[in-house]
Parts: structure tokens; sequence; C-alpha cells
């Protein structure tokens, strides 16, 4: 038991216990803000996989935007939302074993491929060091990723633009 | 011109004249008369013309055509003028002519027309103001004037296609052309019910005899292969002729033979078919003229006269005669005798003058039986002449007696009734004359007539060849013409008139008088050319036996001559006229018949034509119409036939009734609502699972996914 | 060391939590938030990978930097929609959204 099996097991805990707050919490603004735990948890993780820029951008981009907009989208709709009831609809008592079942079958499909249970490989320091530039290269290279990046970039735009169209307030 | 071409052309321009006259004349009298009678007029030409070629030499005559091919051979039909031909084209020319030229007058050609005639009834009569304001009842033209020369000239090409025709089948084809127009034309006042029933019985009649003779050229094709003169009455033909045919021991020949002379029976209205012709008398008496004098009951005599190697196959001059012969022989003395009974107690002028006829065809084919060729054709082409002769005088005398009925203005005086005139003679010079020597050349009067050249000559034969039975029943025969000749003469014309009518009548006009005259010439000079030998010593040849004798294969010698047969028939002829005049010289009007008296109900027999009319309308008239309406209409027509269409009809109505409630609804319909209702209602369920909710859809996709993996899984167990 | 099926059977819990949340919850925010609890878990299957079977080109965390992309453009079209919807219907429960139905 290395310390970084302790590390990931207590991250994992935090982690799947938060996920578990936010599909589970009974007011909307406590399951954004158990969001907020989880995604943490998940950035730490990158940086145990030495994804260091994304567990950084995983806070900023996830945590700092994505959580921000649902808390604002939570304020906004919250006249309607009536934070007493229960928040499960009719299917939950279909969902919950479904989605039992498919994490069996997934696990066990996973444990039946033989690069299930494989080693870390190991990094030397310098291309520790070098991965961030390595990545930077790679996106925008022309032999690289700079077109999906591009790409990337042009559906953020229209998603923006998209969105601003949509919630635009007509009266 | 060629002579075959020639022969060719005599049909043809009566044929013409029928087609234009239907087709274009026929609004125009005038024209319609001038086409009829320029066409006799050219076929008169053209047969004199072919006669005299014939006297010159070069008989026969002879052109075939090959009409319908047969496997390998052809049917030919053709022409063939030959010495027996050329005798009778000579009378059916001369006839003809006269007849055509009569009808003009008959019909009252150049007459206004009448007040109140009618197509299809005789006419009546028109009312003519004079310059003195005098009203007369003239007669009137005939309102169907022109179809008249219309069949009167279809009938002459029938009756020149028979004579001039080289088989049988184009003389049968002449046959029954003649037939047709024999119907038109008796029913020729078609609105008169008695008119309409003597045509149909004049056609039936006849037909029955013809149905025979069909099956006796069919007989004959069959067994010799042809039909054209010259190959059967060849030797080898007639040779194989003779063989037994299997029926009452007759040969083929002999049967078909008979078979033939049943057509003749019927065609020449001998005994048992004659009842057709006395009832013809309906039709106008220029039809009465040609069809039962001078044409069409001659053709039946012509015919066998041309089938008589045929015949006598078999049989030799002065041996036995052949069955078919004797038959022959049998009919046709029996049915002179039995006409010329009948005819004395007529009282219609055209009445006695048909069952003459009847009585003179039976004469014809008696000479044919006992094989007195010549004397038969002799016989044939006087009679003739005379016969035409009387019929158009009985025509003139007819059409005086109107004159008559239409001055007086009483239609209810019969015209042709005989014991109506009287005294004619001085009203009507030249009809009387011309009748009168009609009347004594059929009576035989001796050595001035025709008659009595040709009748002595077949009871010369009789006599000579020692057919007994024969010659007494003929001489009979004879004995009674000659008095009811002089019955009609002395009724007609002697005497004074005993009725009004008979006072007022008057001569007619040039066009019925004149073919009168010119057939009277004949009726006096035609014998001349047919005295025996014998007569003169040599002196003057008998040319018409010498002519007409070249017609058979083997040259008959005319018969040894022997004075008794013509000292007898002098003395019954001039007896029998003597007789008739003595009895019937002082009747006046209003008397009975001073037979009556005498024989009683005989008498009454002889009236009424011995029942014959009414014993064939119980035997056969009855049934038929009974076969006809009751069988045939009621039961097979509308019973069977009818019963089987309706059953049947209901069946498939039924049927269609089930098959529609049964199957088409429930099944078809049914199916094809069931598919739209199915889908309607399936659709209906199925679209439930829209809800719109977005979940339930990923629900749904979740629960197929994780059971495809599960499968998947589950499959990758199994090793 | 941690072995990949550590990672991976993580990854898959996060990812069932996240699909439990889409299906059951009631308001449409809440579905959302399901929905990047999913993302996140696909993108550490995405970053494992990587690190465990081809860790020297930057392939992997290249692919992770686009879903990332999409993750966040998906969630600002998505709300905008919902805050659209809520304008209109006053009503944000998933369940009421039910239009495009028979």
């Amino acid at each position: 038991m290395t310390i970084e099996k302790i590390i990931f097991l207590v991250i994992a805990a935090v982690t799947l216990g938060a996920a578990v707050m936010v599909v589970t919490a009974r007011k909307l603004i406590h399951s954004a803000l158990w969001l907020i735990l989880a995604l943490f948890g998940v950035a730490v993780v990158y940086g145990l996989l030495d994804a260091g820029f994304l567990a950084v951008a995983q806070v900023v981009i996830y945590i700092g935007a994505i959580a921000i907009l649902f808390i604002f989208a939570v304020m906004l709709t919250r006249r309607v939302m009536n934070d007493t009831d229960s928040q499960n609809n009719q299917y939950w008592w279909v969902a919950a074993p479904l989605s039992v079942l498919l994490f069996g079958g997934l696990t066990w499909m996973l444990s039946s491929w033989q690069g299930f249970s494989t080693e870390l490989p190991k990094l030397t320091p310098e291309a520790k060091s070098g991965m961030l530039k390595q990545l930077g290269q790679v996106l925008v290279s022309p032999d690289g990723y700079v077109l999906p990046f591009e790409l990337a970039s042009i559906l953020l735009v229209a998603a923006l633009i998209g969105a601003i169209w949509v919630a635009w307030d007509r009266k | 011109m060629a002579t075959n071409t020639l022969i060719w052309l005599l049909p043809l321009f009566p044929l013409l004249a029928f087609f234009v006259i239907v087709l274009f004349t026929n609004r125009n009298k005038a024209l319609s008369h001038t086409i009829a009678v320029g066409a006799a007029l050219l076929s008169w030409l053209g047969s004199m013309i072919v006669f005299v070629r014939a006297l010159q030499g070069g008989l026969p005559f002879e052109e075939a055509i090959d009409w319908i091919p047969l496997g390998e051979t052809h049917f030919f039909i053709g022409v063939r003028v030959d010495q027996l031909t050329a005798v009778t084209l000579f009378f059916v020319a001369w006839t003809v002519l006269m007849i055509f030229i009569y009808s003009v007058g008959y019909h009252n050609f150049g007459q206004p027309k009448g007040d109140h005639d009618h197509k299809g009834l005789p006419p009546h009569g028109a009312k003519v103001t004079d310059q003195h304001g005098h009203v007369h009842a003239v007669p009137s033209i005939e309102p169907m004037y022109s179809r008249f020369f219309a069949f009167i000239a279809l009938f002459a090409f029938g009756m020149y296609t028979l004579v001039v025709s080289d088989n049988l089948l184009t003389l049968f084809v002449g046959w029954e052309i003649m037939g047709l127009c024999s119907y038109l034309l008796i029913g020729f006042w078609f609105a008169k019910p008695s008119a309409r029933a003597a045509a149909i019985k004049a056609f039936l009649t006849t037909r029955v005899g013809d149905v025979f003779m069909l099956l006796g050229i069919a007989y004959l094709y069959s067994e010799t292969g042809s039909l054209s003169y010259n190959v059967i009455f060849s030797k080898h033909t007639l040779e194989k002729l003779t063989e037994p045919a299997g029926f009452l021991g007759m040969s083929i020949a002999g049967l078909i033979g008979l078979l033939l002379f049943i057509g003749t029976v019927g065609k020449s209205a001998q005994w048992p078919l004659h009842v057709w012709l006395p009832d013809a008398m309906e039709g106008p008496t220029p039809v009465s003229a040609m069809i039962h004098a001078a044409t069409m009951v001659s053709a039946g005599v012509y015919m066998v006269i041309r089938m008589f190697p045929l015949l006598s196959v078999g049989w030799q001059e002065g041996g036995a005669l052949t069955p078919t012969m004797t038959v022959m022989a049998c009919i046709g003395a029996g049915t002179a005798l039995f006409a010329a009974v009948i005819a004395v107690a007529q009282n219609d002028v055209k009445r006695v003058l048909a069952y003459s006829t009847i009585s003179q065809l039976g004469y014809m084919i008696a000479a044919l039986g006992i094989g007195a060729y010549v004397a038969a054709a002799f016989h044939l082409v006087m009679h003739a002449f005379f016969k035409a002769l009387l019929f158009l005088g009985s025509g003139s005398v007819i059409h005086g007696m109107e004159h008559g009925v239409l001055h007086t203005g009483d239609h209810s005086v019969d015209p042709q009734n005989m014991f109506n005139m009287g005294g004619l003679r001085k009203k009507m010079p030249v009809t009387f004359l011309t009748f009168t020597i009609g009347g004594l050349a059929l009576s035989g009067f001796p050595l001035v007539t025709a008659g009595f050249w040709s009748k002595d000559e077949i009871l010369a034969d009789a006599f000579g060849n020692g057919y007994w039975l024969a010659f007494i029943v003929l001489a009979l025969a004879a004995l009674l013409t000659a008095f009811y000749t002089a019955r009609q003469i002395t009724l007609t014309f002697l005497g004074e008139p005993r009725t009004k009518e008979a006072q007022h009548a008057q001569e007619t006009k040039w066009t019925m008088t004149l073919p009168l005259v010119v057939l009277a010439v004949f009726a006096v000079a035609a014998g001349w050319v047919g005295i025996p030998e014998g007569l003169t010593g040599g002196a003057i040849p008998n040319w018409f036996h010498e002519f007409v004798v070249g017609t058979l294969p083997e040259y008959l010698p005319a018969l040894e001559f022997n004075f008794l047969p013509m000292l007898l028939s002098m003395i019954i002829a001039l007896s029998g006229l003597t007789l008739g005049w003595w009895v019937y010289r002082e009747v006046k009007a209003g008397q009975p018949d001073p037979l009556a008296k005498l024989l009683g109900t005989f008498y009454t027999w002889m009236k009424n034509k011995f029942y014959f009319d009414e014993l064939y309308d119980r035997l056969f008239v009855r049934p038929a119409y009974w076969l006809a309406d009751t069988f045939t209409n009621k039961w097979m027509d509308r019973g069977v036939i009818d019963g089987f269409l309706h059953t049947v009809a209901r069946v498939a109505f039924s049927m269609g009734g089930v098959l529609r409630n049964y199957f088409d609804l429930p099944v078809v319909n049914g199916f094809g609502d069931a598919v739209g209702e199915g889908t309607k209602s399936f659709g209906k369920k199925f679209r439930a699972v829209q809800t719109g909710k977005v979940q339930q859809y990923m629900l749904s996709v979740l629960v197929f996914a994780v059971g495809i993996l599960f499968y998947y899984l589950l499959s990758l167990l199994q090793p | 060391m941690i072995p990949l099926s550590w990672y991976l059977i993580f990854s898959a819990a996060l990812f069932c939590i996240g699909l439990y949340g889409v299906l059951a919850r009631r308001n449409a925010i809440a579905i959302l938030l399901g929905i990047e609890v999913m993302l996140n878990a696909t993108i550490i299957n995405l970053v494992a990978f990587w690190r465990y079977r081809n860790p020297e080109p930057m392939h992997g965390q290249a692919f992770a930097v686009m879903v990332f992309a999409v993750a966040a453009a998906e969630v600002a079209v998505g709300l905008a929609l919902i805050i659209s919807i809520y304008r209109r219907r006053n009503t944000v429960v998933a369940d009421d959204i039910d239009i495009m139905k028979w």
C-alpha cells in the first residue's frame, strides 16, 4: 500500500461521495456546490496522472466557469422549483438498478481485457518537464492537432452565439 | 361477236336491267320499263343469233371456266348450247319478250295515278273529269310499276342462266332464282293476305321438291365427281352409274334421276306437289303467263329432258322401262288426267288455265317417262307458246271486265269469274280471235294448230310402243282438255253478256294485243316443223326430230308413222270441243253450271280440287305450325333454352351473392380494412412511446444498451 | 503503483453515478449536472489510458482538451436553452417539457 494508493483511495472516495450528493441532494443549489467538490477531486486525480495542465485547466474551466454558470442558472430559475419536494422523477427506481447493472457490466467487460492491470510506465524527469511544451506544440502544429483545435474554437464561438441567441429575452 | 361470248351475255342483260332499275330508276316508270324491255329485246336478239348459228351447224357451242379450285382439279362452270338448248332458247326469248311488252299495257302505263291506290294492293282506278264535265272511272297505273319490271327482269336472268348452263350447279342456281322471283311476284300485291299466303305456299311446296333435287345433285356429284353435262353423260360415267344403288333395286343413275325428278314434281306442279300452282294465280297475269306457262314450270320439264340419259340408263328403245321412268310415266299421266278433271269444274278463268298447265306438264313428263324424248321436247316448246298466249289473253279479258266494273262502279262483281262474262267476242275481237287460236292449239285442233302435232306425237308414241294404260289415260285427258277449253271459250266469248260489266267491256291497248297476235302466229305455225315424215310420205322432213335428237348420245329414230293414233286424237279433239260448246252455249245469267246437277257430289269434289289442300293442311301445315309455335317456341325456346339461361343467371347471381357476402366483404374488404384499422390502432398504441420526455427516451436506450451489453458478455462466457 | 484497473473502475463508477442523475432527476438543471459528472468520468478515462499506454506523445491530453472545449460549449448552450424554456413555460421540470410527442 503505497502512499499514492492511499491518496488515490481518499480522493476517489471524496469524489464519488460528492458525485452521489450531486445526484441526490434535495436542494439544487446544494447539488451545484457538491459538483464543485467533485470537480476538485477530479482535478487532483488528473494531478496524480501527471496531467498537470489538465488539472489546472479543470479547475479554471470547470469550476471557475461551468460550475459558476450552473449556480447562475439555478439562481435564475429558483422561483419555480419547490426545493422541499423530492427531486426524483417517476423513473428513479428503474434508473438506479440500471446504473448499478451498467457499472457491473462495464467493470466485468474491462476486467476481461488483458490490458486491465497494466502498471504505470515510468517517465523520466526530462520527459515530465517537457510535457507542457510538448502539449502546446501538439495543439498548434500543422502535423499535430491544430485543425481540431481551431474547430473546437469555432465550436465555442458558435455555442456562444447560439446561447446568446437562444436565451435572449425578446420582450 | 363470237357465239360463246354471246351466250354468256344472254343472262346478263336482264340481270343488269334488274340492278339498274332497283338501284337507280325505281322512281321513273317510263325509264324502268324501257330498260327492262330493252334488256329483253337484247337477250331476244342474242338468242335469235345463237339459234340461227346453231341451225348452221357447229353444235354444241360450249365454254367452261374453272371456278372453284378443288384439290388438284377445278370445279368448272360454263355455258353449253346444243340442239335442245337452241330450241328452248328460241321459245324462252320470244315468250319473255312478249310478256315484257304485255306488262307495259297490263299495268296501265300512261294512265293517271289512282285515287286511293296503295303499294301492295292492285290499282283501284281513278276518277277523271273529261271536257264535258262527266266523271269517269278509269284504270289507274300500278303503284309498284318499276318493281314489277325489276322482278321479271331478275326472273328472266334466272331462266336464261338455267337454259344456257352446262352443269347442274348453275342450273340449280337459275332454278332457285326463279323460285325466289316466283315468290316475289306471286306475292307482288303483298297487302292482300291471300297473295301472301299463296307466295309462301308456292315457295315452300317447290322447296320440298328442291330438297330432293339437291340430294340428287349431291349424290350425283359424290358418285361421279362432276356436275358438268359432258362429264356425267359420257359413256364411261353412265356405265359406272348402272350399278345398283341398293334402294328398291334401282341403279344409281335411276335413284339420282328419281331424286332430280322429285324436284321437277315440285317445280312443274305435278301431283302430289301441285297445290301451289292454282293459288299462284294471285299474282298479276303476266306473272302467271311467265312463270306458269312459258318459263318456270317449263324449266322443270327442261331439266328432266336434259337428264334423260341419266334416267334412261339401262333402257333400250322398245324395251322395259326403268323404275324411274315408270314412276315418271305414272305421275305424269295421272296428273294429266287429275288436273284435267278439276279444270272442268273451275269458274275462274285463270284457274282453268292453271290446271290446264298442270295437266299439259303431266303430258310432257309422261312422254319422257315412256321414252318419247323428242315428243316431250316438242310439246314443251309448243305448249309454251300457246299457254303464254292463253294466259295473256285471259289477262286481256280480265282487263276488259275490269273496265266494265269501273264503269258500273259495282266492285262486288268478280271480273275473273267466267259466269259473269259472255259475249265478249263483240267487245274484244282481237282478244277473242287470239284466245280461240290458243284454245284450239291446247285442245289439239287438227292440222292447223301447233298443239295438235305435239300432242299427237306423244299419243302416237304411247300407242306405238304399246303403253296402253298411258295411252288411254292421256287420251282421256285430251278429251277433257278439249272439253274444258271449249267450255271456257263458250262461257267467256260466245253467247250474250251475262252481266252489265260484261256489256261494258272494252278491247285493250296495242301493247297488250300485239303480243297476243305474235304468239298466235307461233301457236298456229310452230307445229309445222315437227310433222311426222310418214304423213307426207317424206315430202316434208321432220326437222324438229332430226334436230333435237342430236342431243342424245345415240340416235333415236322417229317412230314409224301410224295413222290410227292421229285419227283417234283428231276425233278426241273435235268431239271434246263440240261437246264443250254444246253444253255451255245456252247458259244465262245467274244460272248454275249445267254439270253440277249432272255429276252431283262428284262435281263438288271436282270443284274443291279433291280436297288436297285441306288434306295437306291437316297433314303437314298444322303440325308444322304446332312444331314451330308450341314445341319450338314455347317449349324449347322459352322453356328449355330460356329456362336454362334463367337458371344459369340465377345460379350466377346467387353465387355472386355468396361470394360477395362470404368472401368479398369479410375477407377481401376485411383484409383491407384490417390493414388500415390495424395500422391505425397499432399506431395509436405505439404513439404512447413518444411521451416527449427526454429522460424516458434515455432510459429506453439504456435498457436496450445494457441488454446488448450483457448479451455480449454472456456470449463471451461461452467458450 | 496504482494499476490501471483502479482508475477504470473509478471512472466507471463516476459515469454510472452521473447516469443515475441524468435519468432520475426532475429538474432539468440537475440533469445537466449529471451530464457534467459523466463527462468528467470520460475525461478521466481518456487521461488514464493516455498515461498508462502511451505517455510520450501528448495525443491523449490533446484529445482531453478537445473534450473540455466541447463540454463547455454544451453546458453553455444547454443552460441557455433551459433559461429560454423557463421564460416561456415557467417551468424547469423536465417532465413538463413534453411538446415533442404524438
